[in-house]
């Protein structure tokens, strides 16, 4: 059985007088234990409001439906109650976010904000809080620790405060950390710092990390498993290797070819994906890319193309697919 | 050799840091740009890499004069800009354009695009009688590939993509010789930055553009370069020509940056060997003594790196420009990377707001990973 089983997950926002959002539309992917699954898609495709709904940290009013399972264990995330979802966060499944300044609290030093979920989750107080505390900021590279702990986060630089953010996450060795861009807002050398640290936490601890990003190339270099999503729904799903080798969903096919590399030079023009993201077609008519697609053809419209899976669990939601290329390391 | 268009010689600028009540007393420099040389040839890309706070549009604005250099001068097209009164530095304007990274912020949204595009025109009394400015614009739109009905359209009823063509639009209405682009793609998705990347090319092709690219991917401004140069805290330390500067990085720095960009290819991703820089970006306004890099560099000396700042000066072939001072050493390996301590710096490096000094050296777990 899978650490986490997602099923079917469905996110709608609809508020009155405005259109009916539908952010994430049927979404199924799971996650063994130890493993990085990545999450990876344009800005909007439901990526963030995938996780905010597994932590159980979307808005609970009037207007936002979540359907669908999320099996963690015995327990639906989906079905949670918030108490007993507080339990689980932090303890079980922690989250770190694309800026940690707007989850860290301004005006309570790093010290305390850490040795909190130590109290709250393992029942450690005082000296030996605070023991410990210093010794996850030291796990997590922030040097001189127990002299950060006074510190507030505005004191701290970017990729420091990140650091802060995946000690308070790690403090309870979580089965699994659902990671949301974490290293978009910062700088080059240091998000390689950062991704360096996330693997060894999943290497030494057995951690499962859902990696969110935009970013193929750090994708390449972190997860086993890929899933590509496009309008709120996977469009591929595949093991790293095959999925960049032999990519089968034109989208895929096209974000691949739109990413300059630092093997091509000038004048090798970049395969761009014509139109944006705003030309959808909603996905009850058919295939949501079919506007911004190079291989479509009329089975594409008129209803959603089913996820077809090949023999090595290589699944895409096309009927037209691009032609195998490779043969296919797994 | 091609001919040059631009060329920035020592350029520096230097913001001074206000405390007091009335923020009247300068308790220091922050050093955005300090000592700047570069030249820009005719029709070609320069593209200007580093990370965030190390002065890359501080150039770009002070090379247009749009921010006053502290020092050192630019010539554009065998004018002298540093030293042009305004008159003449204005009307000298329209032949240098600048497009930015936020499209948004640097389009005014209660203007519709015709407006937006016309501005430029009247403000340097081109384009003739309205039938005439008309046509010009139809022109550039259709360039940018913008459909003629956008005209009667306000930014706010575009995509972001969309957005930064009617921004360059407004650049080339104006028939340039140079456009500054700074952080062009940056705020733009994948699929989106491909087809602004390929007009960018496109257009130089067309109509001959120069370009100073800034940007802080790497790929993209390998990409799109013919000549990239690399700036750490104010500095230029490497440039070359952009398949060198890809294939040979000399300046460890420029090896660090090079080896720590992901790579969308599982198989390269999987044998590279990574330089981690240890610690944080120290703060423009205190910048390390010596070479700025030695407090992250893992081949820095204990003689000469710490005291003496290196030179840009040329290595081999002529093209490639490097600031190391044991560039020879580390190519032949005689020099061999060490770990380093990592320094941490009170207050975000990069950000915009108060850079702290730096304060203690102690060891990190997992320095740099060779
Ligand atoms: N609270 C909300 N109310 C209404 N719509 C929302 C809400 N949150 C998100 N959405 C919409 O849901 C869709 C998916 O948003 P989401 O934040 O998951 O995208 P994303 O993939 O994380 O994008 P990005 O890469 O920009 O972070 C978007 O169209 C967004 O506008
Ligand atoms: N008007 C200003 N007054 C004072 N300091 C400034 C000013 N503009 C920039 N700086 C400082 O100069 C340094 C260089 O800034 P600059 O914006 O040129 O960097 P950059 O390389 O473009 O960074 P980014 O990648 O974040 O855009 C920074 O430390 C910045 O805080
Ligand atoms: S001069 Fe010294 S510190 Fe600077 S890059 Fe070269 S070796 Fe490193
Ligand atoms: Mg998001
Ligand atoms: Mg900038």
């Amino acid at each position: 059985m899978p650490l986490l089983d997602v099923k079917d997950l469905s996110v709608t926002f609809s508020r009155r007088g405005q259109r009916t959002v539908r952010a994430v539309d049927g979404v199924s992917f799971a996650v063994e234990a130890g493993e990085v699954v990545g999450l990876v898609g344009e800005s909007g495709c439901g990526k963030s409001v995938t996780s905010l709904a597994l932590m159980g940290l979307l808005p609970k009013q009037k207007g936002v439906t979540i359907g669908g399972s999320a099996m963690f264990g015995d327990t639906d995330l989906l079905q949670t109650d918030e108490r007993s979802m507080r339990d689980i966060r932090g303890r079980d499944v922690a989250m770190i976010f694309q800026d940690p300044l707007s989850s860290l609290n301004p005006v309570v030093p790093i010290g305390i904000q850490v040795t909190e979920v130590l109290t709250r989750h393992r029942g450690l107080t005082g000296e030996a809080a605070r023991k410990e505390a210093v010794e996850l900021l030291n796990r997590v590279g922030i040097p001189d620790p127990s002299r950060r702990l006074k510190e507030y986060p505005h004191q701290l630089s970017g990729g420091m405060r990140q650091r802060a953010l995946i000690a308070m996450a790690v403090a309870c060795a979580p089965k699994l950390l659902i990671a949301d861009e974490p290293t978009t807002a910062l700088d080059v050398t240091i998000q390689a710092q950062i991704l360096e640290l996330l693997r060894e936490l999943v290497r030494e601890s057995g951690t499962a990390l859902i990696m969110i990003t935009h970013d193929l190339g750090v994708v390449a270099g972190m997860c086993d498993k890929v899933n590509v999503l496009y309008a709120g729904r996977v469009i591929e799903s595949a093991r790293r290797k095959p999925l960049f080798a032999d990519p089968r969903h034109p989208y895929t096919n096209g974000l691949l070819g739109s990413v300059p590399r630092l093997d091509s030079g000038k004048g090798e023009r970049l395969h761009a994906i014509r139109g944006s993201v705003r030309d959808v077609l909603p996905w009850p008519d058919g295939c949501a890319f079919a506007p911004r697609c190079d291989q479509r053809v009329e089975a594409c419209v008129g209803e959603p193309p089913a996820l077809v899976e090949d023999i090595h669990r290589h699944a895409y939601r096309c009927v037209n697919p691009e032609s195998r290329t490779a043969e296919v390391p797994s | 050799m091609t001919e040059t268009l631009v060329e920035v010689d020592d350029l520096k600028v230097h913001f001074p840091i206000k405390r007091g009540v009335f923020l009247d007393r300068v308790v220091g420099h922050v050093k955005a740009v300090d000592g700047v040389d570069l030249r820009i040839a005719k029709g070609q890309t320069y593209g200007l890499v580093g990370e965030s706070g190390c002065g890359k549009s501080t150039l770009g604005r002070a090379l247009l004069q749009l921010t006053p250099p502290t020092g050192g001068r630019v010539n554009f097209d065998g004018t002298e800009l540093t030293t042009l009164p305004a008159k003449q530095l204005r009307s000298m304007r329209r032949r240098m354009q600048m497009i930015f990274q936020d499209p948004m912020s640097s389009l005014d949204p209660r203007q519709n695009v015709e407006s937006i595009l016309t501005e430029g025109l009247q403000a340097h009394g081109l384009g003739g009688d309205r039938t005439e400015r008309r046509k010009i614009i139809a022109k550039a739109l259709d360039a940018v590939g913008l459909p003629q009905w956008a005209l009667s359209r306000y930014p706010h009823e575009f995509s972001g993509g969309q957005r930064q063509r009617i921004g360059i639009a407004r650049a080339v209405v104006l028939n340039p010789d140079l456009i500054v682009a700074d952080e062009p793609v940056s705020a733009l998705d994948v699929s989106i930055q491909a087809q602004v990347i390929n007009l960018l090319e496109e257009l130089q092709e067309e109509l001959g553009l120069t370009y100073l690219v800034i940007a802080h991917d790497l790929a993209v401004v390998r990409h799109i370069s013919d000549t990239v140069g690399v700036m750490y805290l104010g500095a230029l330390v490497e440039e070359a020509p952009s398949d060198d500067i890809y294939r040979t990085p000399l300046h460890p720095y420029t090896r660090a940056l090079m080896s720590a960009v992901p790579v969308p290819d599982p198989e390269v991703e999987d044998r590279r060997e990574r330089i981690l820089l240890a610690g944080d970006l120290p703060s423009p306004a205190n910048p390390p003594s010596g070479c700025r890099f030695h407090t992250r560099c893992p081949w820095a000396q204990p003689t000469r790196c710490g005291t003496e700042r290196p030179e840009l000066r040329v290595v081999g072939t002529g093209a490639h420009r490097v600031a190391c001072h044991f560039v020879e050493q580390i190519e032949s390996g005689e020099i061999r990377p060490h770990t380093v301590k990592a320094e941490v710096i009170a207050d975000g490096a990069g950000s915009k707001d108060a850079h702290g000094a730096l304060e203690t050296a102690l060891e990190t777990p997992g320095g740099p990973g060779i």
